[in-house]
């Protein structure tokens, strides 16, 4: 009851403080960075990274656009992770593979860049399991700490 | 309780912070990532242009901020006070002073049949038969578009809220410059024919039905009647043959753990259609959220699953009718994917 407690509030306190906008009828984090795309995409890694996830890999979605002749500005997704918690959620909720791993969007916008995400908490409409709110508010939390960092990064 | 006590002192001056807080602070936290910090616009449209400020009135933003445009995009913020808003708004504002109109009221007495006419004739080539808006956000720098600023849907319901009719005359009366928006002299129109428009803009007020939101699962699951390898087989083919390109397939936690320690009864396909990923992205940049498309395949208890997100929920997130649209058809092949590849 404590933890709930503390969680509940946390996530309070940071959704005050923060200046993450929660886009549209749902739940999407979402920032603009200052920084141009390169700059963005090495704060948010060194970011990720600093959180203890794990980076598996990055959808270079502009690269698969041009080579099929359209036109777009740099768009990336990336994948990322710890390797204890997706496979203990994936074993025991398989219905939330199609989540795994977490991911954020990047793509320029000018000399800026937008950064974006899904909440975790998100995934309560799909498993409404009390053992796995603590993870995914977890999740939620650190997602919304990184994004904040990115739009706070200077230009 | 010591806790509760330094929690209590923290979250006590949370409401003096947000009732001092500057309407820039405010405007950086909710808009910027949408209109940009200067309003320049993005995914959401410029709010900074000279001839949109001396058009609209302090009003008109309240209540946009208010109440959003429903399926266009621009969410309503019923999280914040009217005091927050009113600060924004005289944020946006000081990018211009001294350029909100005066508003009185003015009575519409037009025919709105001839009025529709006339806006099939001048108006719909932009804005759409129906006053729809034209598709896509903002203004996007990321991709090239036919025109370079969203025309707004004039039938919706939030926008219809919002325009006074002396803000909707000024607006045909003058345009917008440095937008298409043309003035209506340039295109012949006389007074009588801005108020018989007008008149059959208004009749959406009417007739606008609310924006539905289905109560869908996130996920789609189904249970396959074959084995990992030959299901892992089965997607790929069945997403070929709805002209998807295999262009990656991989265990759930690859890159995650080291090479040749991955969970193999865990696999994903991805998979693309770059020209529906395109047409996707032009509607709404943010798209990419939910791409590339996937299906994942799972072995689970001595059984086969294969789970994949489902785009229709999804794509209610983004506030975009023209996306709810595309992501039905979407889910459909989804279905059909899975169908094809578990059956």
């Amino acid at each position: 009851m404590r933890n709930l407690a503390r969680n509940c509030l946390g996530g309070l306190l940071l959704m005050l403080l923060s200046g993450v906008a929660m886009a549209g009828t749902g739940r999407i984090l979402m920032v603009r960075s200052p920084q141009m795309f390169p700059e963005t995409m090495i704060t948010l890694q060194n970011t990720i990274r600093k959180f203890g996830y794990k980076i598996s890999r990055v959808q270079r979605v502009d690269i698969g656009l041009t080579k099929s002749g359209y036109k777009t500005d740099r768009y990336r997704v990336v994948f990322f992770g710890k390797a204890g918690e997706v496979r203990k959620i994936a074993n025991r909720y398989p219905q939330l593979a199609a989540y795994l791993p977490m991911k954020i969007s990047l793509f320029a916008e000018g000399r800026e860049t937008i950064v974006l995400a899904a909440d975790p908490m998100m995934l309560t409409r799909v498993v409404d399991a009390q053992a796995l709110r603590p993870i995914l508010r977890r999740w939620s939390s650190d997602l919304q700490k990184i994004l904040e960092i990115v739009r706070k990064s200077d230009d | 309780m010591k806790r509760l006590v330094l929690l209590g002192m923290l979250l006590f001056p949370l409401p003096l912070v947000a009732g001092n807080a500057t309407g820039k602070v405010l405007y950086d936290q909710n808009c910027a990532v949408c209109h940009g910090y200067d309003g320049h616009g993005g995914v959401g449209v410029p709010l900074a242009l000279p001839a949109f400020l001396s058009t609209v009135s302090n009003d008109f933003l309240f209540s946009t901020i208010r109440n959003g445009r429903p399926g266009r995009v621009m969410p309503a913020f019923r999280n914040l006070s009217d005091r927050q808003i009113s600060a924004i708004v005289r944020y946006i504002r000081s990018w211009q002073p001294g350029s909100e109109p005066r508003d009185s009221a003015v009575t519409i007495r037009g025919d709105m049949i001839r009025g529709g006419k006339l806006f099939k004739k001048y108006c719909a080539s932009c804005h759409g038969d129906r006053a729809q808006g034209s598709p896509g956000t903002g203004v996007t720098f990321s991709r090239p578009r036919n025109l370079p600023i969203m025309a707004p849907a004039l039938n919706n319901s939030g926008f219809l809220k919002a325009a006074s009719n002396a803000m909707l005359l000024r607006t045909i009366t003058q345009g917008r410059k440095g937008t298409p928006m043309p003035s209506a002299a340039s295109m012949g129109l006389k007074q009588k024919d801005i108020h018989d428009i007008i008149a059959w803009l208004r009749h959406f007020e009417k007739r606008h039905a609310s924006r539905k939101q289905e109560k869908e699962s996130p996920v789609i699951v189904q249970e396959s009647s074959y084995d990992l390898k030959t299901t892992v087989n089965n997607v790929k083919q069945a997403a070929r043959g709805k002209n998807f390109r295999i262009i990656r397939v991989q265990y759930l936690d690859q890159g995650l753990v080291e090479p040749g320690k991955e969970d193999r009864r865990k696999v994903i396909i991805y998979f693309c259609n770059f020209n529906l990923l395109n047409k996707a992205l032009a509607l709404d940049p943010r798209v990419g959220l939910f791409l590339p498309c996937r299906v994942t395949v799972i072995e689970h208890k001595g059984r086969v699953k294969v789970v994949s997100i489902n785009p229709t929920m999804l794509s209610h997130l983004f506030n975009n009718e023209e996306l709810d649209r595309m992501c039905k058809e979407m889910k459909q092949t989804y279905m059909e994917i899975i169908e094809e590849a578990t059956l």
